[in-house]
């Protein structure tokens, strides 16, 4: 039987060819992943909640299943689950003091799916409150560190966020794979930040149900792997059409693995000029470049073309996500379910329950929707931002006329410190610049690490491309991955560093 | 930018948020700084555009009047803070 290190070292789809050969079983495999959390998780606070026992008991199950001959595509696979996905019977948070004892009697669709195919969940990771962060560190359940390391230097930093826990935790090795979220960069930002591949595919591609929902517009759930061919592995089981939420999409979900190393030659890939922030390192542009002539390699077209509004991308996000969630975040009222803070009139139980509910970010949210939504100023606003929407699909339509795909920068940055830009929300956003204008045209986006800053820290290319042409974006992504051979590994990760 | 006090206790109480005195001064800042930075938008002359709320279809899609769920009573409960037999008890929502 191989190690721990061996075990929790492999991809997914390396996994999944062990257990067919009969190499390990998922129980063997399911137990090495709860060791290194054990080991890690104390350190790293990846997880809120770690399932051990219903991960051995579904590990067993899956062994069973696969002896019958009967193994689904994700059979035997421990995964992490992002704590937004409700899960039934198992605690999900959304990081939040108000759901911080909600147990949810219905699995989300995602998650169901996952487990129809046969994957085994070690638990629920950590994530920024209500996924509204770009550190993870707005989590009622704590900061989580990212498990890389500048050279020489062990400060501990942020993992990126929403979905800081599920990079953490993959690129720790404390599971092959996790769920993300991305309503403005949550998938993708984090991905770069940890060194994994991310992708925020379609709106509409994943099921919204049983998803904790922050920004409805624009939330969209999507796979976090180390590599892409494990990326487009996840997709398969997560996507697909569900009655219970009208904008899902009814369209077949496509064989990703099957996209990836196809011929690219001939595809013609757009460098939006606009995507240069100020004061962006000449690191990133360097990469940028990098990136850009693999692509050439590959065979594919180089074109420059111009998304003139991506600049005001962030801006109109920050109306309409906000107004969204003020919307969507009334029903935690402390009426029905949630914490509450008993008081003597209606009005001030609700009041005292949310204020002791929400962290200060998800606070400031609020607030900044209620003021973009209010009488006086919606149109100012909100119809404003709505306006503007369009002019930023536009952008993208437009340049889909002319590209197959875009290829930026996933971040303006590597990954910065615990406690680093937290004085001023306007700086934290700013983490976002390059990922927010994908979501709100609902384009999808994949993310992947493609080499490491002077301070040994990696950095992530992003490729965008039209509704529904996830394939393409599998096979750019791994068309890159193969160039850049990323193979550097996080100092801290399952058997180093506890 | 900076917005009042006014409007902070105004748009706090249009979102049921409890907010202390102490903190009004921080959020007036805070609040003011992003809605200062949203201003860009100002620049953006949107005249005569439609305005769009999502990316998705432009109808939802209808489905059959039917029951496809139920008796659940217990899983519907589960969550309840308190319960009168099968029933689901809160405090007084209609004053």
């Amino acid at each position: 039987m191989a190690g721990m290190v061996e075990l929790t070292g492999q991809t997914l789809a390396a996994a999944l060819s062990g257990l067919e050969q009969g190499a390990f079983s998922s129980v063997e495999l399911t137990q090495a992943h709860l060791t290194a959390i054990e080991q890690l998780n104390p350190r790293l606070n990846a997880f809120i909640t770690v399932t051990g026992e219903q991960a051995l008991e579904s590990a067993r199950a899956s062994d069973a299943s696969r002896a019958r001959g009967d193994a689904g595509p994700l059979s035997g696979v421990p995964v992490a689950i992002k704590d937004l996905f409700c899960t039934e019977g198992v605690r999900t948070t959304a990081a939040s003091r108000i759901l911080k004892n909600f147990v949810p009697p219905y699995e989300s669709t995602v998650t169901a799916q996952m487990k129809r195919d046969g994957a085994v969940f070690l638990g629920k990771t950590n994530l920024d409150e209500f996924a509204m962060g770009s550190s993870n560190m707005t989590s009622a359940f704590g900061a989580v560190e990212n498990p890389w390391k500048r050279t020489g230097d062990e400060t501990a930093l942020v993992p990126g966020g929403s979905s800081g826990g599920s990079a953490s935790a993959v690129a720790a090795r404390l599971a092959l794979g996790a769920t993300g979220t991305d309503t403005g960069g949550s998938i993708r930002q984090p991905a770069a930040f940890c060194g994994i591949v991310g992708i925020k595919p379609t709106y509409g591609r994943c099921s919204r149900w049983g998803t904790v929902a922050f920004a409805s517009s624009l939330d969209q759930a999507g796979p976090m792997a180390r590599t892409v061919e494990d990326c487009a592995i996840l997709l398969r089981s997560m996507a697909g059409f569900d009655v219970k939420d009208s904008t899902s999409v009814d369209r077949p979900v496509p064989d990703y693995r099957a996209a990836i190393g196809r011929s690219l030659k001939g595809m013609r890939i757009g460098i939006p000029a606009e995507y240069r922030a100020p004061g962006m390192s000449q690191e990133i542009e360097a990469l940028w470049q990098q990136g850009i002539a693999w692509l050439r390699d590959a065979g594919c077209e180089i074109v420059d073309v111009s998304l003139p509004h991506t600049r005001y991308g962030l801006a109109t996000y920050y109306i309409v996500a906000p107004a969204e969630c003020s919307s969507n975040l009334a029903r935690y009222d402390g009426v029905r379910f949630g914490e509450r803070v008993e008081a003597d009139s209606l009005d001030m139980l609700y009041e005292r329950s949310r204020a002791a509910g929400f962290g200060d970010e998800v606070k400031r949210r609020i607030l900044i929707g209620t003021y973009v939504l209010s009488s006086g100023y919606y149109d100012a606003y909100y119809l404003k931002a709505q306006k503007v929407r369009g002019l930023l699909l536009r952008d993208f339509t437009e340049a889909f006329t002319r590209v197959d795909a875009l290829l930026t920068p996933t971040a303006p940055s590597a990954a910065f410190a615990l406690g680093e830009k937290m004085n001023d929300p306007v700086t934290m956003y700013l983490n976002d610049i390059f990922t927010v204008p994908a979501s709100m045209a609902g384009v999808p986006g994949l993310s992947v690490p493609v080499g490491l800053d002077a301070k040994g820290l990696p950095l992530g290319l992003q490729l965008l491309g039209r509704p529904f042409d996830e394939e393409l974006l599998f096979a750019l992504g791994s068309a890159l991955e193969k160039a850049a051979a990323f193979t550097h590994l996080p100092a801290v990760r399952a058997g180093v560093g506890s | 930018m900076s917005l009042d006090a006014a409007t902070i206790r105004r748009i706090a109480r249009l979102a049921r948020l409890g907010i202390e005195e102490t903190d009004i001064a921080r959020l007036q800042g805070e609040l003011g700084h992003i809605i200062g930075w949203i201003e860009q938008l100002s620049e953006l002359d949107v005249d005569g555009l439609e305005p769009i709320s999502g990316v998705g279809q432009a109808a939802l899609r209808m489905r059959a009047d039917a029951v496809t769920d139920g008796d659940k009573v217990e899983a519907v409960l589960s969550n309840a803070p308190s319960r009168a037999g099968s029933f689901y008890s809160v405090p007084k929502v209609v004053e």
